[in-house]
């Protein structure tokens, strides 16, 4: 009896140095100043010539590009060789609770004048995300992730007017193919990552945000020219900077 | 002394509970292994299939297409189009599951005995359901999907209402609101504007379903298989589903429509006539979804 009695007392306080340490690590790890890592894409080179898109199929979209004609979006360059819809994100040294968070923004992607907007969405595991159209002619979301990814493909129709689709991915998958299967010239990407992430602007400028201290190996992705990475280490509250170049092919 | 026994174990116990949550980790990797080593089953009404039971038949009814691994690579597949189905991915047409989910076993069974039209794949009536029961499991076998996910809730289907003339005009409203034209054209005969581009999901050219060529739909015959079809989606193809876009009461009445444009005489048909449907106009304005 008296044996018993003793083991709650030990058992008790151990469960609860167990706890406190616990506590404390998974602070350690987010209370620390959190930085960033900045920096600008570029291509090297003569920015490859981007098609024009003949949509006359369908006249509704024809209409909404008769001032703008609409080209490929597989290269964007912006002034200054700026490589826009590049996705930057941490490859590598991200410790668990960085890298498992889930931000709880819902991203959208749209479907607008026949085209998605934006071209290129970059998500974490299990972010939520919406599909919307903004178009007066019926599209279909047709994502074809990579069999055994983890991720699982579909099909849904989003006529005028529908409401939005919201969803999420469940494995990192750089990237899954998004298409429309009404209108062929359609596609877009969703690249799929854990921890934080960004995505060039128009100038080929990207920030990513709330990257703890640490040394990390950060990853650039684009459709044409594929991955490319750096080592870049982080100081507890600091920006960091990398910056990448891709060549023209 | 014997406190101190005690003492030793409770200090061992960290360790203890690490091992047991590694355990479950590691027996995730093999669980595709071990499904495979036992075997995979199907269960369809009292039919219980096995797949070692299933191995036979499928080396002699179903290799010659579906290959001897079911990716689709069988040594008849470069003569035929479409394609035999890749059973490694996972992925079917004809489903009572929502578009992205895995079908019933009675779904696979079901497709087994009907057979695809418009394709290489027969009915397969000399198999007794319990062959065709062990081959189901069989063709689960193929993809990792089944030992790590359930099927899908499949789509409920309203009992189908009484026909009238006002749902099979309601029906070409539908047709008309969800662009079914696009890819069907204005009279189901598969000549849309973007018939000719589409492709499946391997990127290989796919047609879509001429409504004047059969009273037999891929997916079945019967109207509740109808409403199945454009409910579900027809995944790996570029047919969506379109349950988010239509209400039960207006997927009856597509139904009807879509019998109008059949080859038989029906009284979808009749009833067609006799309101004297035009075939839907797709340079008329856009239509406004006030619903």
């Amino acid at each position: 009896m008296q044996v018993n009695h003793r083991t709650k007392f030990v058992v008790l306080p151990i469960f609860l140095l167990l706890g406190v340490a616990t506590l404390l690590l998974t602070r350690n790890v987010s209370a620390a100043g959190d930085g960033s890592i900045a920096g600008t894409v570029k291509l090297n080179g003569t920015a490859p010539h981007m098609k024009g898109i003949d949509m006359s199929k369908d006249p509704y979209c024809a209409k909404a590009h008769a001032n703008d004609p609409a080209k490929m979006e597989n290269v964007v360059v912006g002034s200054g060789g700026g490589l826009q819809n590049v996705v930057l994100y941490i490859s590598e040294g991200l410790s668990g609770s960085a890298a498992s968070a889930t931000p709880s923004e819902v991203p959208v992607f749209d479907q607008k004048n026949c085209m998605y907007t934006p071209h290129v969405l970059p998500l974490d595991v299990n972010q939520k995300y919406k599909v919307t159209t903004s178009d007066q002619t019926t599209h279909n979301i047709h994502p074809l992730p990579q069999a055994g990814s983890g991720n699982i493909g579909w099909n849904k129709s989003q006529p005028p007017g529908a409401p939005p689709i919201e969803n999420s991915w469940k494995a990192q998958e750089v990237a899954i193919p998004i298409k429309c299967n009404i209108h062929p010239w359609m596609h877009g990407w969703h690249v799929v990552v854990k921890g934080p992430y960004a995505v060039t602007d128009g100038s080929g400028n990207y920030t990513i945000k709330n990257v703890p201290a640490g040394s990390y190996t950060v990853t650039a992705w684009q459709e044409e020219y594929g991955p490319q990475t750096q080592k870049v280490t982080v100081a507890a509250g600091q920006p960091a900077k990398a910056d990448f170049t891709f060549k023209a092919k | 002394m014997r406190t101190n026994r005690h003492l030793m174990w409770i200090s061992l116990l960290p360790g203890v509970a690490l091992l047991a949550l590694a355990g479950p980790c590691s027996a995730q990797v093999t669980a595709y292994q071990e499904q495979q080593q036992m075997g995979m089953t199907s269960h369809i009404g009292n039919l219980t299939g096995s797949a070692t039971k299933g191995a036979a038949a499928y080396r002699r009814f179903c290799v010659g297409c579906h290959g001897p691994i079911g990716d689709g690579e069988g040594e008849n597949a470069q003569w035929i189009d479409p394609k035999p189905r890749n059973f490694t991915l996972g992925v079917f047409k004809c489903r009572s599951t929502p578009t992205g989910t895995l079908p019933l076993d009675s779904d696979l069974f079901n497709t087994v005995g009907r057979g695809i039209v418009n394709s290489n794949m027969p009915r397969w009536l000399p198999l007794t359901d319990q062959d065709r029961a062990d081959l189901v499991a069989y063709v689960k076998y193929f993809s990792p999907r089944f030992a790590t996910e359930k099927p899908g809730a499949p789509i409920a289907i309203p009992p189908e209402p009484k026909l009238t003339a006002e749902r099979v005009k309601a029906g070409q409203e539908v047709f008309n609101k969800v662009q079914c034209w696009k890819c069907h054209g204005v009279e189901g005969r598969a000549n849309g504007p973007s018939a000719d581009t589409l492709t499946d999901d391997l990127g290989r050219p796919i047609r879509p379903f001429n409504f004047h060529d059969s009273t037999r739909f891929k997916c079945g015959e019967t109207d509740q298989d109808l409403y199945r079809i454009f409910m579900t989606g027809l995944d790996g193809t570029p047919m969506p589903s379109f349950s988010d876009n239509i209400k039960p009461d207006e997927a009856w009445d597509l139904v009807f429509y879509l019998r109008s444009l059949q080859p038989m005489h029906s009284p979808e048909r009749a009833l067609a006539e006799q309101l004297g449907l035009k075939p839907v106009n797709p340079n008329a304005p856009a239509p406004q979804n006030n619903k």
